[in-house]
């Protein structure tokens, strides 16, 4: 049933960067992309909150979205594993390509969608239970493993997103009674045990201190290795610090797409540039 | 208007909402302390071990307990808890995770809270109608029908509110892992409101424990001894109510001990209720 759909979106898109000028120049320098969104709209009832997205995301790749609040950035993000779903009034139509597959497919399996694209949100959400069980709950789901096997995994995650030292005897404490920094880790920890293709990170260190938002940062450069990447920030020099490329949204579209240096240093719209150089207003 | 009138203006203003706020604090204490006084003072010297081991006397004869309302009132009560909780727990489960946002929900919510609120009476004669007519003769079991009837709607409105307070972040976190929703909720949401949806629980025991007009009407009372849930129970306040009613000095300090006993069990559930959600409170 969704096959009819999936095509007719597709003949649209074929012609999607002549239409859409401002997108058109992520087609030529992401060769190789992971995901691939086009023509996404998106509905929080009868409000769009997104317009007509056309973008390329790189695989093992850092991909920032910056923008004003309520850019729409957050929620482009969420219709990327579509966690979206879980509201009843939210809605996307268009397409999102993932290995081939369109994910916005009603027949697409959120599970195991969701194990190939992990995310970490805004505020730290360990699970009322250990530090162990919060990485081993998400392990379970796809993996029947021994103790020992999940032991290892567990500790593999934690070293990982750089929390082992910090935690490897505490791991029968609660997830709660780490601190904030150390609770974000642990929530990316859980997502990496999974071992997912790519990380979703929701604004994942504003809620931090200047420290733990360090450890942060690089911890996602040295996931870039192994993941694909896509951050949503409000913090400019955050995404110049990090990411590889950047995409600048307002008001629910895709102003401007770029590697990160040149949309930083040399943004082809004057928007970005009244954006990124604080002008914007 | 120059600073120091502002001030004075609202130090004045505070004054007299807090005089006020402790006033209403006051009365309110004043009636609770008043009447556990009563109860401890005028029961607590028919308190002792006869109480627990014998059965209630004929009238106007010395001695005697009200073993066999105590017990009566366990069973009737248990019987109401292993009925009404889980019904309601998974009634609120379906309201807080899966029908959260369906009009059948609101329906179902507004129709709880008045079933909340509905005289136990009307519960009691309900049930009457029901269960004891068809049958025809009372029963500790139509007692326990009656109470689980008004347990449950207790225990769906608190489990509901608890369920809610968790918040959807961690539904989300669970979700983007790909864990299908039922784990979420079995595995998380009540794990993280455990302590809440005890606490519902037991308010629920408590409420219930009390209720007398239901089960004038349904288990009735019994003068002997009867763990037979099929026939007429004795319980603890229909005990007391006939034997506070009667001319008979000994039934009167039997009611008194009963009236403490219960209020007594009542304050202990509130006690547990409220260490347990103190020690299971999420994100402490």
């Amino acid at each position: 049933m969704s096959q009819p759909d999936s095509a007719k979106t597709h003949a649209i898109s074929l012609q999607a960067p002549a239409v859409t000028k401002r997108a058109s120049s992520s087609k030529n320098i992401i060769e190789n992309p992971k995901l691939s969104i086009h023509e996404l709209n998106f509905y929080y009832g009868r409000y769009q909150a997104l317009h007509d997205i056309n973008m390329d995301i790189a695989e093992r790749q850092v991909t920032a979205f910056i923008g004003p609040s309520g850019c729409g950035k957050s929620t482009l993000l969420r219709t990327l594993n579509r966690i979206y779903g879980l509201y009843p009034d939210q809605r996307a139509t268009g397409v999102i390509m993932l290995d081939g597959r369109n994910i916005l497919d009603r027949d697409q399996d959120l599970n195991t969608l969701r194990a190939k694209i992990g995310m970490v949100f805004q505020k730290p959400t360990p699970f009322p239970m250990s530090v162990f069980e919060n990485i081993a709950f998400g392990v379970r789901l796809y993996e029947r493993l021994s103790r020992v096997k999940m032991q290892e995994r567990v500790e593999w995650a934690l070293r990982k997103a750089a929390l082992w030292e910090e935690v490897k005897d505490k791991l029968r404490q609660g997830g709660t009674r780490l601190s904030g920094g150390q609770q974000q880790r642990l929530c990316i920890a859980r997502a990496i045990a999974v071992k997912p293709e790519v990380l979703l990170l929701d604004e994942p260190a504003s809620a931090l201190d200047p420290l733990s938002t360090l450890k942060i940062e690089e911890l996602i450069a040295e996931l870039k290795a192994d993941y694909t990447i896509v951050i949503v920030t409000h913090n400019m020099q955050q995404a110049a610090r990090v990411s590889d490329y950047t995409a600048f949204m307002y008001l629910g579209s895709l102003v401007e797409y770029a590697d990160t240096s040149t949309l930083f240093t040399n943004p082809s719209l004057k928007q970005t540039e009244d954006y990124i150089t604080g002008r914007y207003g | 208007m120059p600073a120091s009138a502002i001030y004075l203006r609202r130090r004045l203003v505070n004054a007299f909402n807090l005089g006020i706020s402790v006033l209403a604090t006051v009365f309110g204490l004043f009636w609770l302390v008043w009447i556990m006084w009563t109860l401890v003072s005028r029961g607590v010297q028919w308190i002792n071990l006869a109480l627990f081991t014998q059965i209630t006397p004929p009238p106007a004869t010395p001695g005697g307990g009200i073993a066999n309302a105590i017990v009566g009132s366990l069973l009737i009560t248990l019987v109401g808890v292993v009925v009404g909780t889980p019904i309601g727990i998974l009634a609120a489960t379906w309201l807080a995770e899966f029908g959260r946002y369906s009009r059948i929900a609101t329906v179902i919510r507004f129709v709880n809270d008045i079933l909340l609120s509905a005289p136990s009476i009307v519960i009691g004669v309900f049930v009457y109608a029901v269960v004891v007519a068809r049958f025809g003769h009372f029963s500790g079991w139509s007692g326990g029908v009656a109470l689980a009837i008004i347990m449950l709607p207790v225990v769906l409105r608190t489990t509901e509110d608890m369920l809610t307070l968790v918040p959807d972040q961690i539904r989300e976190a669970a979700a983007a892992l790909g864990a299908p929703q039922w784990r979420v909720v079995i595995t998380i949401v009540y794990r993280a409101s455990l302590g809440g949806i005890l606490t519902g629980v037991m308010l629920g025991i408590a409420r219930i424990s009390g209720e007398t007009a239901p089960l004038l009407f349904t288990a009735l009372n019994n003068q002997f001894w009867n763990a037979n849930m099929g026939q007429a129970m004795a319980n603890l306040p229909v005990m007391i109510y006939q034997f506070a009613m009667s001319p008979y000095e000994n039934w009167q300090h039997l009611a008194w001990a009963g009236a403490l006993l219960i209020t007594l069990a009542i304050l202990v559930l509130n006690l547990i209720a409220r260490l347990v959600i103190r020690s299971n409170t999420f994100g402490t």
